[in-house]
């Protein structure tokens, strides 16, 4: 609690991102699709206008289908409290090609910037080590998010951070919002024919 | 504890998942599927995902589709309220998306809670734009499985099957 919190996020995005290579990307409505785009859109990005808690089990199921692919799922920490099941399930999973980042302000930034959750003590990346991830960690200075963003991936299982970022609010940055557009997009980049 | 007797027609359905080429099935269990989960189990090509909550399921399922591989997802009526917002991601992407959906609460059921979802069940997929077809004999359930596999997979359909309680049988308490 008394770390101090100096991370900007979107120089936290533009880290996770820098040396991205064919990863697939999937980012949680809100700041997260914005803070994805801003750093560069891409045809591996899944940007989520919506469904709110589901971004972390669209990540698994991309994850399972795509095993020698890295993908990453980048979210808030509102979003990944809706869905925080899905830890358990991912867990469960165990798939070693997923990544997932919590970008947490501990606020609902979106939406009038009310507190969450981690504002009150609750603890994502615990949970996440209760689950079973094995690799799980809090970040609060640029070093460490670095040294996670160009460590590979752990081989036993799916890793986690909660990337502790300031509650600075930069302008939107607005990728597509056609998600049919989106979705298409990123199965012709892997190959597959729409229908 | 109960376990249930194998029904003919969940080996129908886990023939016509290995026919159309499922590779992930995501399931919050239900005795009315407790064989096709066990079958899924044993099937080196499939993944089953154990969720914790139904909408997790349908989530997974869109990203099977965005990497290419196809998922159906297992549960029974009374987590069917449980999906409602999430479906809005399978209607805005045009995702292909199966759901098995075993019956409680319709046919001799003894327990009273479960009738206001399976009430409500058919309207909550009807409502998010989820086509729905109902089996409720043995002899339905492979063709019409196999009906659903292919409109959802061959051009991006959404549909939820509804398996009868009086086809799966009523539980005895």
């Amino acid at each position: 609690m008394s770390e101090m919190v100096t991370i900007e996020r979107r120089a936290a995005v533009e880290n996770l991102l820098q040396n991205r290579d064919d990863m697939l990307v999937v980012c949680g409505l809100g700041s997260s699709t914005y803070d994805v785009y801003a750093a560069g859109d891409h045809h591996a990005n899944f940007y989520l206008w919506g469904a709110m808690g589901g971004a972390v089990m669209i990540g698994l199921g991309l994850a399972i289908a795509e095993p020698d692919r890295q993908v990453m799922v980048i979210t808030g920490d509102g979003e990944a409290l809706m869905g925080i099941g899905a830890l358990a399930t991912v867990a469960a999973q165990k798939p070693n090609n997923l990544s997932i980042v919590v970008l947490d302000n501990g606020h609902f930034g979106e939406t009038g910037m009310q507190k969450s959750h981690t504002s009150h003590g609750v603890d994502l990346a615990e949970i996440a080590a209760g689950c079973g991830f094995v690799g799980c960690q809090t970040i609060y200075d640029y070093d460490v998010l670095d040294a996670f963003t160009n460590k590979p991936n752990d081989p036993t299982g799916p890793r986690l951070a909660v990337v502790k970022i300031t509650t600075d609010n930069p302008p939107r940055a607005l990728p597509n919002v056609d998600g049919i557009y989106v979705k298409t997009r990123l199965r012709q980049w892997l190959g597959h024919q729409p229908c | 504890m109960a376990v249930s007797t194998p029904h003919i027609w969940e080996d129908d359905i886990y023939n016509a998942f290995k026919k159309a080429g499922i590779s992930q099935v995501p399931y919050v269990p239900d005795a009315g599927h407790a064989h096709l989960i066990r079958r899924v189990h044993d099937d080196p090509d499939m993944t089953p995902i154990v969720l914790t909550t139904e909408e997790e399921g349908i989530a997974s399922s869109c990203g099977a589709w965005l990497g290419g591989k196809k998922s159906v997802l297992l549960m029974q009526s009374s987590g069917v309220g449980n999906c409602v917002n999430m479906l809005s991601l399978v209607t805005n992407c045009n995702f292909p998306f199966l759901t098995i959906v075993s019956m409680r609460g319709e046919y001799g059921e003894f327990n009273s809670w479960q009738v206001p979802m399976a009430r409500a069940t058919p309207t909550s997929f009807e409502m998010m734009g989820i086509e729905v077809m109902r089996c409720n004999s043995p002899e339905e359930v492979g063709p019409t499985v196999d009906a659903a596999l292919y409109a959802a997979f061959a051009s991006e359909q959404k549909i939820a099957i509804l398996l009868s309680q009086r086809l799966i049988g009523r539980k005895e308490w």
